[in-house]
């Protein structure tokens, strides 16, 4: 099988795209979140999507099975709330292994048929590291701006087990991803690090920055290049950006990756913006349009969609991204 | 890897990019506690907000980098830096640009990496320890994603010769490229910045040796960068700045020259190359590249004729033999009142009209008073000595301008004072009103306790142009707001001042701002500044300097409301599971020698020893801690003369009893149920005689941290065991009254404020008094307690005194039972006012705990259900209770 670094060298990559918007398809209630696994557990454990790998596997199995059959070619491990630190809120933190674990071996399985099916196009798993629910640059009590919720030393020890949870089950490359703020993806490229040092393991990393709002900063009030420079000190696949805007609104900021981004650039947007009943509205159709222009400026190595995207989105992506060449990537012969 | 990795980049909030075609970055150096006998003193001191605005001056004036170091043996270095900087990351005009962390110790520098989001620069590592230890760290750093300030340093000792200098840096560059694998743009040079023209010869190639090895680390060491510490080449000629300017500039022309492309260098040490006069410069140059033999000698030689002439002191009485006119003002200056109205008589002598001696004279003097205090070289209390010699002139003329009649004293404008309803502090008040009417401001003085109608009444009737209000405890910000609504009501379009302990500029902003639109509400930080505010609110200026208020309060109220929004809290239900745990089944309560109520009857001498002197010289606006101050380069001088006239009036109140010292302290068995603790009688301890509400922090925390409330100090009920629960009230201030206004009469407000501000101290004096009295006998609980003055305040006792309407407590509602419990008013006079303020205002009251595990703690935001819970429990309404617990409101 290909390495991933030579296909991005090759073509447009395809990620997958919301899980969770998938997930709402099927009417899940509480009991559903528990099968098998958490049938006595003390509090309400439904909405934490992340245990429907252990407890209703087939659905998530499915859901990948989509995604790939739209078109992408890197799946997302369903964990993105899989520290400890956020699934404290469920009382779960025992649970963390095995989420990450499941989640990284289910998706992997159907990689795996996939790639069976279609060697000429192999598909990837990347274990999804989220932002946690917690910020260490920034603290949650207003009459004292120098308390954190949560230390760096903390961050580092979830997502270390995290890391290592997702590679025991096949992971083939990690996405840190919704970063909002800089001072937590750092912790967990730090953890990252360390778990590929301990493993003597190398494997590609993708980073993914969350731009707030149309300040072009991150919620810790960082530039897109700032960040970007922030994050440089690991050698990544990709730097990128998701969630929290649409696809047009987040093109002046990859434009800025684009330019000084020594690594890939990869973009997987909303859908458009929440509409007043948080549902996310716009259309493969209209969607694609908007990428549409990503590729014709030649912006990104890797494409996809973070909240309201559907398999149709990604299909829709995938059909347009076929017909561009990647974007240029200034690699030194070294590498 | 690309091209594009090949420039230094960093970041903060935005990016900073060092390309070859930098001319020069400029790292600011005063955030260093060993550089800054200023900034070390505020860390020490824990004025965080005055070491920020330290840091954005910085970055204002143009620091591109901010280096910050804790290295000082007496603070703890790791949670300074800490603190710092997180401090930092929330104030956006600073985190813009990157920090470098600075310190010898490698768990600071770590500590510190934890904290910043962005890329900064460590500051530093070298080869001194060896190159294992230098391989762990430059993989730490790498890993935290910083770059790194390379000493050149080794296992032999500080490179010194250029020889060194390249040998150590290019062995360093090698480990690091070759070995840690570090990007050879994050690694910058320090190769050593010594002193020159110290006389020996050996220092004779200190600064050409830089410049050399600087070059050759340049052209040598691909991406590799250069820095240093520029003042250090100077050190000989410290006290002859012009010289240490010429020879900064000289040094950095010629080291950026041969490619240094960072530094620390003092902007305000540092002459421009151009400027340096010439001659001066020659001398420098030929010292700096060692150009003649004699270079240093000739330098040294000259030096002295460029030095700024020396301070001339005069201490005499040389002063009367000058004209009247020079006298009064000297007399102002100096607050000497000794000569005042034999002056003041001559002078009215040699004038037409007596008014003309109040606005020649004495205001020309008071001008000069408000200039130096303004400029920051006279200090508060010299300004109310000041008022004191202008006060008695102008009293000693007033008959004669009676007499006259038609002779109207000229203000700048007229301020009405108050301290609102409820509330009876009134130092600080006192304090603005006299700074104010030095600078020729009419002051109307409403006093203390003043209804919101009387202050409308008052400021329609006699006109004023501005109206001021003051208050020290947290229900008075409600009443601002009162009175603030009242002026709308009443359509009175004159500017409102804010100011007093618990007022803020975001009270202020998000809190009084909107009820009032006729004119602009100002919060007033401190006296120094009420002067300032005042004269732009009656200038031509007004609708820019509004125009700025109102967007700056714009922004605090965004600011605000945007970390409102991120606070997370938790429900009372929540908080409550979290408490904070004692495990009563082993724990051993300390049963007291006695119960019931005791009345204490001490002497201003037996608490003298107890005063917490600190507090006092702030009141003064006289910043740092005693008895440091007294030595501090700034104020020292003053803190020292106000000292002597501080112990001089204790020595009369000790010797001639000008105060009375009243107290009672009482402890009872007390048992928690669940918030609130139960106290019974003393003589019965079934009989349930009062309960406290304590209340309970609900601000979200780390995992293991618990939510506190006092009543988790004391043994619950179902325990079983038998807790116990003091409480006390003390004052010093009965009979201020009556010296106060003697001295009032006598329009002396500086020995007025004085005897306020030691009447505080001795009843916190008492306070501690009372505490230890109780450890040691009452309670009995640390019998062998062997504790001095400074130990008592940095609270190293067991157990706590916690006060209603303080953050343990913040509900000044739970006074009105601590006192009924003491019978207080009756033993010691102390009164409680509408908002439950205590009167005398020299007066402590508070609950004792004696448990270890007791500590001191705030409660911080809380939800509705806290307030609901403690209406429902105390029987109170709800508008009423959240009326009274709104500064901590959600």
């Amino acid at each position: 099988m290909k390495r991933i670094q030579e296909i991005l060298e090759e073509r447009i990559l395809i990620l997958d795209g919301a899980m969770g918007t998938m997930i709402q398809r099927h009417p899940l209630e509480e009991e559903h979140f528990r099968t098998n696994w958490f049938e006595d557990h003390p509090s309400s454990l439904k909405g934490n999507n992340d245990l429907l790998s252990l407890t209703q596997p087939e659905i998530i199995k499915e859901i990948h099975a989509l995604y790939f059959e739209a078109g992408a070619d890197i799946a997302e491990t369903n964990t993105f709330s899989g520290t400890t630190i956020a699934q404290a809120d469920y009382g779960l933190e025992s649970a963390v292994y095995d989420i990450n674990f499941q989640s990284a071996k289910i998706a992997k399985e159907v990689a795996v048929e996939f790639t069976a099916r279609e060697p000429h196009k192999p598909r990837f798993v990347a274990g999804s590291i989220g932002p946690t629910n917690r910020t260490a640059s920034i603290s949650p009590d207003v009459n004292d701006p120098g308390f954190r919720g949560i230390t760096f030393d903390q961050l580092v020890v979830a997502y270390k087990q995290q890391t290592n949870a997702l590679i025991d089950g096949g992971v083939d490359l990690l996405l840190v991803e919704t970063v909002f703020d800089t001072l937590n993806a750092k912790a967990a490229l730090f953890a990252i690090d360390e778990v590929l040092i301990e493993r003597e393991l190398d494997m590609p990393i993708m980073v993914s920055g969350t731009i707030t709002d149309q300040s072009g900063r991150t919620l810790t009030g960082q530039t897109t290049e700032a960040f970007l420079i922030s994050v440089s000190h690991m050698n990544l696949l990709s730097v990128g950006l998701n969630c929290a805007l649409g696809a047009s609104m987040m093109r002046p900021y990859l434009q800025v990756l684009n330019k000084k981004s020594p690594f890939g650039v990869s973009a997987h947007p909303n859908a458009g913006l929440p509409n007043e009943f948080g549902e996310y509205e716009e259309t493969a159709e209209l969607m694609a349009e908007q990428i549409k222009e990503f590729l014709d400026e030649g912006l990104v190595n890797i494409v996809g969609g973070c909240c309201g995207t559907t398999p149709e989105h990604i299909k829709a992506i995938a059909d347009l991204a076929a017909n561009y060449s990647p974007r240029k990537q200034e690699v030194d012969v070294e590498e | 890897m690309s091209k594009n990795k090949a420039t230094l980049k960093l970041s903060g909030l935005e990016p900073l990019i060092v390309t070859p075609e930098t001319n020069f970055v400029n790292i600011g150096e005063r955030t260093n506690v060993t550089g800054s006998r200023k900034f070390l003193r505020l860390i020490k001191e824990e004025l965080f907000d005055e070491a920020l605005s330290v840091a954005r001056e910085q970055v204002e004036g143009g620091a591109q980098i901010i280096d910050i170091n804790m290295d000082e043996g007496m603070i703890d270095g790791k949670e300074a830096m800490v603190r710092f900087l997180n401090l930092i990351a929330a104030e956006p005009d600073i985190a813009r640009v990157p920090v470098m962390i600075d310190s010898s110790k490698w768990e600071i520098i770590e500590a510190g990496l934890k904290c910043v989001q962005g890329k900064g620069v460590v500051n530093s590592i070298s080869l001194k320890e060896g190159e294992e230890q230098f391989i762990e760290y430059a993989r730490k750093i790498k890993r935290y994603g910083a770059a790194a300030i390379i000493m050149a340093f080794d296992e032999d000792g500080q490179a010194d010769s250029y020889e060194r200098r390249i040998e150590i840096c290019e062995r360093s560059y090698r480990v690091l490229v070759d070995v840690v694998k570090f990007a050879p743009e994050d690694i910058i040079f320090d190769p050593n910045i010594f002193p020159v023209a110290t006389g020996m010869d050996e220092h004779n190639n200190n600064a050409l040796d830089f410049f050399r090895a600087t070059k050759w680390i340049r052209e040598n060491l691909p991406g590799a960068h250069v820095s240093g510490g520029v003042s250090n080449v100077s050190f000989s000629f410290r006290g002859n700045n012009v010289v240490r300017e010429a020879m900064h500039a000289a040094f950095l022309y010629h080291a950026i020259q041969n490619g240094m492309d960072m530094g620390i260098v003092n902007p305000s040490m540092l002459e421009i190359y151009d400027d340096v006069d010439k001659q001066l410069l020659e001398y420098v140059e030929d010292v700096l590249l060692n150009r003649r033999d004699d270079a240093t000698e000739r330098l040294l030689e000259h030096a002295e004729t460029f030095r700024g002439e020396g301070k001339v002191r005069v201490v005499d009485l040389s002063w009367r033999e000058k004209p009247v006119r020079e006298r009064l003002s000297y007399a102002l200056v100096k607050g000497n009142t000794d000569f005042i109205i034999e002056d003041t008589e001559e002078c009215r002598l040699s004038f037409d009209r007596p008014i003309e001696v109040i606005e020649g004279p004495l205001m020309d003097g008071m001008n000069v008073v408000g200039d130096l205090f303004g400029s920051g070289k006279m200090f508060l209390p010299q300004v109310v000595k000041s008022a004191r010699v202008m006060k008695k002139a102008v009293a000693y003329l007033l008959p004669f301008i009676e007499e006259e009649k038609g002779g109207v004293q000229s203000f700048a404008g007229r301020i009405l004072m108050a301290t609102v309803k409820g509330d009876v502090h009134d130092i600080g008040k006192n304090i603005v009103g006299v700074v104010l009417s030095c600078n020729n401001y009419e002051v109307i003085d409403m006093g203390v306790m003043v209804a919101p109608e009387k202050i409308i009444a008052e400021a329609i009737a006699q006109k004023v142009d501005v109206i001021g209000l003051s208050g020290l405890i947290t229900p008075s910000l409600d009443e601002m707001v009162t009175v603030a609504k009242e002026m709308e009501r009443a359509n009175l379009s004159i500017p409102l001042m804010i100011g007093g302990a618990t007022t803020s500029k975001v009270h202020t902003a998000v809190k009084i701002d909107e009820h009032f639109t006729k004119d602009q509400t100002i919060h007033v930080l401190d006296a120094s500044r009420s002067v300032t505010v005042v004269e732009q609110l009656l200038g031509g200026k007004k609708p820019d300097f509004i125009k700025g208020i109102k967007s700056e309060y714009k922004r605090v109220r965004e600011h605000h409301a945007k970390h409102r929004a991120q606070k997370q809290l938790v429900t009372i239900e929540q908080a409550r599971a979290n408490k904070f745990k004692i495990d009563w089944e082993q724990e051993s309560i300390a049963k007291p020698n006695v119960l019931g109520t005791h009345v204490l009857t001490v002497t201003a001498k037996e608490l003298i020893p107890f005063i917490d002197w600190t507090p006092f010289f702030r009141t003064w606006e006289l910043h740092g801690k005693y008895p440091a101050i007294l030595k501090d380069e700034v104020v020292g001088v003053e803190a020292t003369s106000l000292f002597a006239d501080a112990q001089e009036m204790l020595s009369s109140i000790a010797e001639e009893n000008w105060l009375e010292h009243r107290g009672i302290i009482g402890i009872f068995p007390a048992n928690s149920v669940e918030d609130d603790i139960i106290i019974y009688d003393p003589n019965d301890d079934t009989k349930q005689i009062f309960v406290q509400h304590a209340m309970r922090q609900q601000s979200k925390k780390a995992a293991g941290v618990p939510h506190i409330a006092l009543s988790d100090f004391i043994a619950p009920v179902d325990s079983g065991k038998k807790d116990y629960i003091g409480a006390f009230v003390v004052t010093s201030g009965i009979g201020i009254d009556s010296r106060v206004e003697a001295f009032e009469a006598d329009h002396d407000d500086y020995n007025s404020i004085l005897i306020k501000a030691l009447a505080d101290r001795l009843a916190e004096a008492f306070a501690e008094y009372a505490h230890k009295f109780v450890r040691t006998e009452v309670w009995g609980y640390s019998k062998d307690e062997s504790l001095d003055n400074a130990e008592l305040i940095k609270e190293q006792y067991v157990g706590i005194r916690p006060a209603p309407g303080y953050p343990a407590c913040p509900d000044h509602t739970e006074k009105i039972d601590l006192f009924k419990l003491l019978d207080a008013t009756a033993a010691t006079g102390v009164e409680l006012t509408d908002s439950l303020a205590m009167l005398p205002t020299a007066a402590v009251s508070g609950w004792y705990f004696a448990s270890p595990h007791s500590k001191y703690f705030g409660v911080g935001k809380i939800l509705n259900d806290q307030v609901k819970s403690l209406a429902e429990r105390k029987e109170m309404e709800l508008h009423v209770m959240e009326r009274w617990l709104s500064p901590n409101l959600h």
